[in-house]
């Protein structure tokens, strides 16, 4: 079934970007590891899938939130990256409400992309594939997770 | 014999895609009569990395439709490559093997294995096939039992209503999706650019030669996207400009010191205002385009034709598409853009 609450298309005041972007950047990408890795143990992601992303790396930049978060998966494992690399292979960059509505499943990537609301730069056919093995998740076997409560919380679960 | 607006013969099966098991599960849900796929390798004409079913999805997604009633269509729509035929033959075979209640075929060496292995399995002919004329279907009814054909996106509706007027075989057309305008299964600009093209690997453009590129703002030029296919520059997007994917056929290109959309703009086909017309014509289904899409916006799509092509069936020519559907289509198109397509062009 579809996702019951709509998450409301919003853009955060420039202020906040100017300040997201003076604050240390590893909290985000400790919290993004940490729910990919939760939802590579709880066997979410397909480990045929994942193969394609090992010895990658990642930014994810909320462009409203002016935060950023860089990210790692190597020798099986996602783990945030404290120092980022200069040119990640992958770079998703889009205001936050947009990755909310993907995760949701509000909103499909390539609509968001069409639109110039999502941007995708680095190696396609790495982005090609992280979009495909996500879409592919059933959300049903999201709420089974073993997942720490502040990660939750984080992600808009319920606990 | 000619179509007469308002009275359909028959409602059209409404065709859905799913590149994952999700997006077979959302089609299902909001309304398809059936849903097609594809195996994850190159027998199929949406070959992405991390796309499409293995045989457990597939059997997952046969018993998912079939118990609610609903058909799974498996698409083998690629051509053999020389010295690869067998890996055609497992996909036909597995895919018969899984419950398939029909396969999409366009290469005629694999019709012909699927007609002689499989002597009762249901074969329809992929719009790859490249049929556009009833002598084209019926020759193949002819050779191997063909139960429905897809036409091209090529022909006006007059065309459409002639084909079906003229064979047993069922016709499908495109409803709604990303167009691929040059004579489908004959066109060589990705293979141009890429040495690779839809019907030799199952993908246009294939990603890995794809680079989206953001160009700041430099002295005396505004900030851009710039994408390129294996190195060759096809489009530059303004910042607040729409995109579209990747292919030669919609890029932008100098032609006599002008550039622009030369072969095709950005656009999806949309044909809910011609609905009545498209009944009228008697085909067999309506297809919608997009397996390399996410399960939103085959929610999304697979709702909106639902309630126009019931209404389009209840309403004859008193039916009006609602903005709602305009709306919904709209937003999902490439390039936000939608076009009447060939169906009503004026040449022929
Ligand atoms: S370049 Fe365009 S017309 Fe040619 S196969 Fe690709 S999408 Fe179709």
């Amino acid at each position: 079934m579809g996702p019951t609450v709509t998450i409301p298309r919003f853009t955060l005041p420039p202020l906040v970007a100017r300040i997201g972007a003076r604050l240390p950047q590893w909290p985000h990408a400790v919290a993004l590891a940490a729910a990919l890795e939760a939802a590579r143990v709880g066997g979410v992601l397909p480990a045929a899938a994942l193969a394609a992303l090992e010895g990658r790396t990642f930014r994810v930049t909320a462009l409203d939130a002016g935060g950023a978060a860089d990210f790692r998966f190597a020798n099986g494992r996602f783990r945030p990256l404290l120092r980022p690399a200069p040119a990640p292979d992958l770079h998703l960059s889009a205001n936050l409400s947009v990755f909310l509505e993907l995760l949701a499943r509000q909103e499909d990537p390539d609509t968001l992309f069409f639109h110039r609301r999502l941007a995708i730069e680095g190696d396609t056919e790495l982005g090609l594939a992280v979009k495909n093995m996500l879409d592919a998740v059933d959300l049903s076997s999201l709420s089974r997770l073993p997942m720490p409560a502040w990660l939750r919380r984080r992600l808009g679960l319920a606990a | 014999m000619p179509a007469t607006l308002g009275s359909p013969r028959r409602k059209p099966a409404l065709v859905c895609p799913a590149g994952s098991l999700p997006a077979l599960k959302a089609a299902v849900d909001h309304g398809a009569d059936a849903v097609y796929l594809g195996f994850r390798d190159a027998t199929n004409a949406r070959n992405f990395a991390g796309l499409n079913f293995d045989a457990a999805a597939v059997a997952e997604g046969v018993r998912y439709a079939q118990s609610r009633g609903r058909e799974v269509l498996v698409a083998i729509n690629t051509y053999a490559q020389a010295g690869r035929f067998g890996q055609w033959q497992r996909a036909v075979d597995a895919a018969l093997a899984l419950g398939a209640d029909a396969l999409i075929i366009a290469d005629v060496g694999v019709l012909d294995y699927a007609r002689r292995a499989h002597p009762d399995a249901r074969l329809h002919l992929s719009v790859q096939g490249s049929a556009t004329s009833y002598e084209a279907i019926n020759f193949a009814r002819e050779r191997f039992g063909i139960r429905r054909a897809v036409l091209p996106r090529v022909l006006t509706l007059g065309e459409v209503a002639h084909v079906v007027a003229n064979t047993e075989v069922e016709i499908e057309v495109f409803g709604f999706g990303s167009l691929c305008v040059m004579n489908e299964g004959r066109c060589w600009l990705s293979s141009f650019a890429t040495g690779e093209s839809p019907n030799t690997v199952g993908a246009c453009s294939p990603a890995k030669f794809v680079q989206w590129q953001k160009v700041p703002a430099a002295a005396g030029r505004p900030e851009s996207m710039d994408v390129r296919l294996a190195g060759i520059l096809i489009d530059r997007f303004g910042a607040e400009e729409n995109a579209g994917y990747p292919t030669i056929c919609k890029g932008r290109y100098a032609v006599q010191g002008e550039t622009y959309y030369a072969l095709e703009e950005p656009a999806s086909l949309n044909v809910l205002a011609l609905l009545p017309a498209i009944l009228a014509a008697g085909v067999a289904a309506i297809k919608v385009e997009g397996r390399q899409r996410s399960p939103a916006y085959v929610a999304q799509v697979t709702r909106t034709l639902r309630e126009a092509i019931d209404a389009a069936f209840a309403q004859g020519s008193r039916f009006t598409v609602r903005p709602a559907w305009a709306a919904a289509l709209a937003k999902v198109s490439e390039g936000a853009q939608v076009t009447l397509g060939a169906y009503d062009r004026p040449w022929r």
